[in-house]
């Protein structure tokens, strides 16, 4: 479990986030929702220990990841899977060699398990075919795939993903989705997801943090997303036909 | 204030730099690559620009110490001396400084700006130990010698122009390079090469791992790496010079 404790963050004079509280559980999706400056991807990072918070705490099943010393924090990083919204795949790096490169960094085995088990993921994730192209060689949709293959090779305690539908057509969103919660379950990872996407929330969230105006406004889950009553939740959820569709059939 | 800050943020990178690696035969590997794209793509800049110095350096020796009181050996004195002196080591560095540094800054504030070090980071890899140390060792192994090719090719080139124009003869060049050699003078060059090509790595390093932004960053990280590190390759040369030949 991921827990989040008076979180504050600060550029200069400029305040990001304010007195954020949240715990993130095992085995679950966290969505993290919220509209474009919102401050989601500066709560993201200051999770995963990119930016260090102004005020406040981030745990980590009980350990304060600020408060490690760098040893620690990086083998608490090998624990961490991380999608971004960019992917981040190395360029110069086949497909392969993308989710090998945590393996060969971390892992004790050999150079052969090594390979089994980076085949696996890529198959895991249904791309195993392109195994030798190079990351400009292959779609958005199938960049993500590898971005998932190569967050997952060192089993996962704890799986971040930034923005995972960005860029994508609806049908490759629902299959990334799937794939999220489908190794959430797998792997019982405590998961979190950055995002606007309202498909991808009503499809795979189990539990919904809504930050608002620098603060975490509401949480809960997709049922009682649809009931709630706070006002700049609805303004953002509702924002799009669609889900003004499913309010009015729900009313 | 602001000098301040980056020189001490430069140090601390360093330290980061100079942590423990991961994985030795991952950081080996990289060596030999970053040897391969800093260094042996740098011969032909390296040998074109040193086989014309040479050249000029002999003709403009000659048209200028045309006395008969001066004799014909000095013409490859000269170009000896401040071949192996200056222009090898410095000159060369500097021009080093353009395309290697570049490179270094574009590539590492490109992975900056697309996440790439963010995701090396958030996987427990020491970012910069791995993209910057290779780098600085591969430099600091291939570039001595670049600037013993350097060398020898200026001097080479000194005689080409000097034996082809007719200016001077071989036996003459041939003797002022020989002429008075004090073999602490390849030494002192090495050690500055040395210098200038860990001031190339680290200061064009720094300079693409605190990129932010996008594109245009990128090459603004670029200009300033070149920029930076010729203006402290011009002051270490002056400090080693200083404290090696005084």
């Amino acid at each position: 479990m991921i827990e989040v404790q008076h979180l504050y963050k600060s550029f200069g004079a400029v305040e990001v986030l304010r007195d954020i509280n949240a715990k993130f559980a095992k085995g679950k999706v966290s969505q993290i929702i919220g509209k474009s400056g919102s401050g989601k991807s500066v709560l993201a990072k200051c999770i995963i220990g990119l930016y260090k918070p102004t005020k406040g705490k981030v745990l980590y099943d009980g350990k304060s990841f600020h408060d490690m010393d760098k040893d620690e924090q990086r083998l608490l990083r090998q624990e961490i899977g991380m999608l971004f919204q960019s992917n981040a795949l190395f360029d110069s790096l086949t497909v392969l060699e993308n989710v090998l490169f945590p393996l060969r960094m971390f892992a004790t085995m050999s150079e052969k398990e090594m390979r089994e088990r980076a085949h696996f993921c890529l198959k895991r994730v249904k791309i195993e075919n392109s195994d030798k192209k190079f990351p400009a060689e292959i779609s958005g949709g199938m960049q993500k795939r590898v971005g998932i293959a190569r967050a997952i090779a060192m089993n996962p305690k704890y799986l971040f993903v930034d923005e995972p539908n960005s860029g994508l057509d609806p049908q490759t969103s629902i299959v990334i989705d799937e794939l999220i919660r489908e190794i959430t379950d797998e792997y019982n990872t405590t998961t979190v997801v950055i995002t606007h996407d309202m498909n991808s929330v009503m499809g795979i969230a189990d539990e919904i943090f809504f930050i608002n105006d620098k603060q975490l406004m509401w949480q809960g889950t997709r049922e009682q997303l649809l009931k709630s009553d706070n006002a700049a939740l609805n303004e953002f959820i509702f924002a799009g036909s669609l889900m003004r569709e499913v309010r009015k059939t729900i009313t | 204030m602001n000098l301040l800050f980056h020189i001490g943020r430069y140090f601390m990178l360093m330290g980061e730099v100079f942590s423990k690696p991961e994985r030795l035969s991952i950081y080996w590997k990289r060596i030999v690559e970053e040897m391969d794209l800093l260094g042996v793509k740098s011969l032909g800049i390296v040998s074109l620009l040193s086989l014309f110095m040479g050249a000029v350096i002999t003709i403009q020796t000659k048209t200028n110490i045309d006395s008969p009181l001066i004799p014909q050996y000095v013409v490859g004195f000269t170009v000896r001396q401040s071949t192996i002196l200056e222009f090898s080591p410095t000159i060369i560095s500097l021009i080093l400084a353009g395309k290697v540094g570049s490179t270094i800054a574009a590539e590492i504030g490109s992975m900056r700006v697309r996440e790439q070090i963010d995701a090396l980071d958030i996987m427990g890899v020491n970012s910069a130990g791995y993209l910057i140390l290779p780098k600085i060792i591969a430099t600091a192994l291939i570039n001595p010698f670049l600037i013993i090719l350097s060398m020898f090719l200026s001097i080479f080139g000194g005689w080409l122009a000097g034996t082809l124009t007719g200016i001077i003869s071989s036996s003459n060049y041939i003797q002022g390079v020989q002429y008075d050699f004090d073999p602490y003078i390849v030494t002192y060059a090495l050690l500055k090469t040395v210098v200038f090509a860990i001031v190339i790595a680290t200061v064009s390093s720094y300079q693409g791992y605190y990129t932010t932004g996008g594109t245009r960053e990128v090459g603004i990280s670029s200009t300033k790496a070149v920029v930076y590190s010729d203006v402290v390759i011009l002051i270490m040369n002056y400090l080693l010079t200083q404290m090696l030949l005084l």
